[in-house]
């Protein structure tokens, strides 16, 4: 058995003149969360539908589960799972039958004992017989990553998972990621919060201008940056902790 | 690739499914593609019919074709929306990505719209006995009727597949339809096209509407079909193929 979930060797892809990935290398250990930083249109999106066989490449090579993602994408397919940058769900049927939906696309023996147990694990049993358009983006979410998991995927990719959630859910979120991993489940995910990247990643590449220009742990990374910046990023978290006691404050009362 | 052949089936079942629970939690789609049809029947026999030359004592009977195929027009409208929303929300991506054969979603979006019109098209049929429809036809002139429904259905549905993606706003999934909405006015759905003056009326007598039209007439009456029939068949199996080469296509190309 080989200990990597994914290795990506040279990847290259264009959009007619546009060159958006240059010679991507960069490889996820099994098990650990993975977590790919770039600006908005660095080609993070890209990448992801490339390792989840959405998209061929036009250069190198990507292996995921020991699969070549161009010539077995059958074979990646079975064990890999996607939480796109738009939640999946279909809003005009409930939680409940999205997921039983779901169950039964991957031909599980019992979808409804499965779909009980992911709607109590994601705090959805009480929505769950309502229609998924009535749901807050928090609720979506969750409903969205506990799709994924049906099927038990060995490697789960996040894009952007926690965009346009306010701080509650994103924290939320993290948690549920957080706990995948601790469970064995390699987590791919995309971001632009840096501070995501920090909280959850074991470790950090950062794409931009379509090379992986940094790639390495959280330590790793802050040695290659002045203190200044780092301070900086440090920051942001206070007024999202002020904002959070503010909100707790007032649910208390 | 074996274990995703053996599944299609069922897969197929979940996307009709789930697409005909769109169907039914939408007021909308209900009222465009069985009501609308249901209130023209009942305008153009109660109130127009009267004034309506048509050389038959039976109105209704005159009428229900072209009925039938407006409905099938509106509701194929629908199939693009559906099919333009899937691309536009997340959720074609996580079907693509799970494994299941990769053309499943797009079909399912075609057999629901088999499935769909087939249930407007016999709802309009009930209410078109209420209001007096009779036919002598028998029963392998009411498969034959069927059968060519169900031709004219596939041959709109891929190009409303073609519509939903391709389309870059959902107005523009649903526009294409109107279009073939107004054909059967101008076919001899409605009045017999020798009333027409005489360029409106070449036109009317060599659009498919007009030989679909008059073929299912002549099955539900039981007159003699003649080339009627070949020549709607003729239509409908190259619109259809034409159509599902093209959107065949552009599935490749968009999903």
């Amino acid at each position: 058995m080989q200990n990597q979930a994914i290795q990506v060797n040279g990847i290259e892809k264009s959009y007619k003149k546009l060159h958006v990935l240059k010679g991507v290398d960069f490889e996820v250990e099994k098990g650990s969360i993975f977590a790919l930083l770039g600006s908005n249109g660095a080609g993070k999106t890209t990448i992801v539908k490339i390792l989840t066989t959405l998209l061929k490449q036009d250069g190198g090579t990507a292996t995921v589960n020991g699969f070549d993602v161009a010539a077995k994408p059958d074979h990646v397919r079975q064990s890999i799972s996607l939480t796109g940058q738009f939640a999946a769900v279909d809003e005009i049927l409930t939680g409940r039958e999205n997921l039983i939906m779901i169950a039964r696309l991957r031909h599980l023996k019992d979808p409804h004992q499965v779909t009980d147990d992911l709607l109590n694990r994601f705090g959805l049993t009480d929505a769950a017989d309502r229609r998924v358009s009535t749901y807050s983006g928090g609720m979506r979410r969750r409903l969205d990553i506990a799709m994924s998991l049906i099927g038990k995927p060995q490697l789960i990719f996040l894009d952007e998972p926690t965009n346009g959630l306010d701080p509650e859910a994103r924290i939320e979120v993290w948690k549920t990621v957080k706990e995948l991993a601790a469970n064995g489940t390699t987590v791919f995910l995309t971001t632009q919060y840096l501070d995501e990247a920090e909280q959850l990643a074991d470790r950090i590449a950062i794409l931009h201008e379509g090379t992986i220009i940094a790639n390495g742990t959280l330590a790793d990374l802050k040695k290659l940056f002045p203190p200044a910046k780092v301070e900086y990023v440090e920051k942001q978290p206070t007024l999202e902790d002020i904002f959070l006691a503010i909100i707790g404050k007032k649910e208390k009362k | 690739m074996e274990t995703v052949n053996k599944h299609f089936l069922s897969d197929m079942g979940v996307m009709l499914e789930r697409s005909m629970r769109h169907i039914f939690r939408s007021m909308d789609t209900i009222i465009t593609v069985t009501i609308t049809p249901i209130a023209m029947m009942l305008l153009f026999v109660y109130v127009l019919g009267g004034a309506i030359q048509t050389g038959t004592d039976n109105y209704v009977n005159y009428l229900l074709p072209g009925i039938l195929l407006m409905a099938i027009a509106s509701g194929i409208a629908y199939t693009s929306y559906r099919l333009f929303m899937d691309m536009q929300r997340g959720i074609f991506e996580r079907f693509h990505s799970m494994p299941i054969a990769r053309s499943t979603p797009l079909w399912g979006h075609v057999l629901t719209s088999l499935v769909s019109n087939a249930i407007s098209v016999v709802v309009i049929i009930l209410v078109a006995l209420m209001m007096g429809f009779r036919s002598s036809a028998g029963v392998l002139s009411w498969l034959a009727v069927a059968g060519i429904l169900a031709l004219f259905t596939l041959a709109l549905t891929w190009i409303a597949v073609i519509a939903g993606l391709s389309a870059t706003s959902v107005d523009g999934a649903g526009a294409f339809a109107y279009p073939l909405l107004f054909l059967p006015f101008i076919s001899s759905a409605f009045v017999p096209t020798e009333s027409m003056p005489s360029g409106v009326r070449a036109f009317a007598e060599n659009q498919p509407v007009t030989s679909i039209v008059d073929a299912i007439r002549a099955l539900l009456s039981g007159q003699p079909v003649g080339n009627d029939i070949w020549v709607a068949l003729a239509w409908c199996v190259g619109i259809m193929l034409v159509a599902y080469i093209f959107a065949m296509r552009a599935y490749k190309k968009r999903a």
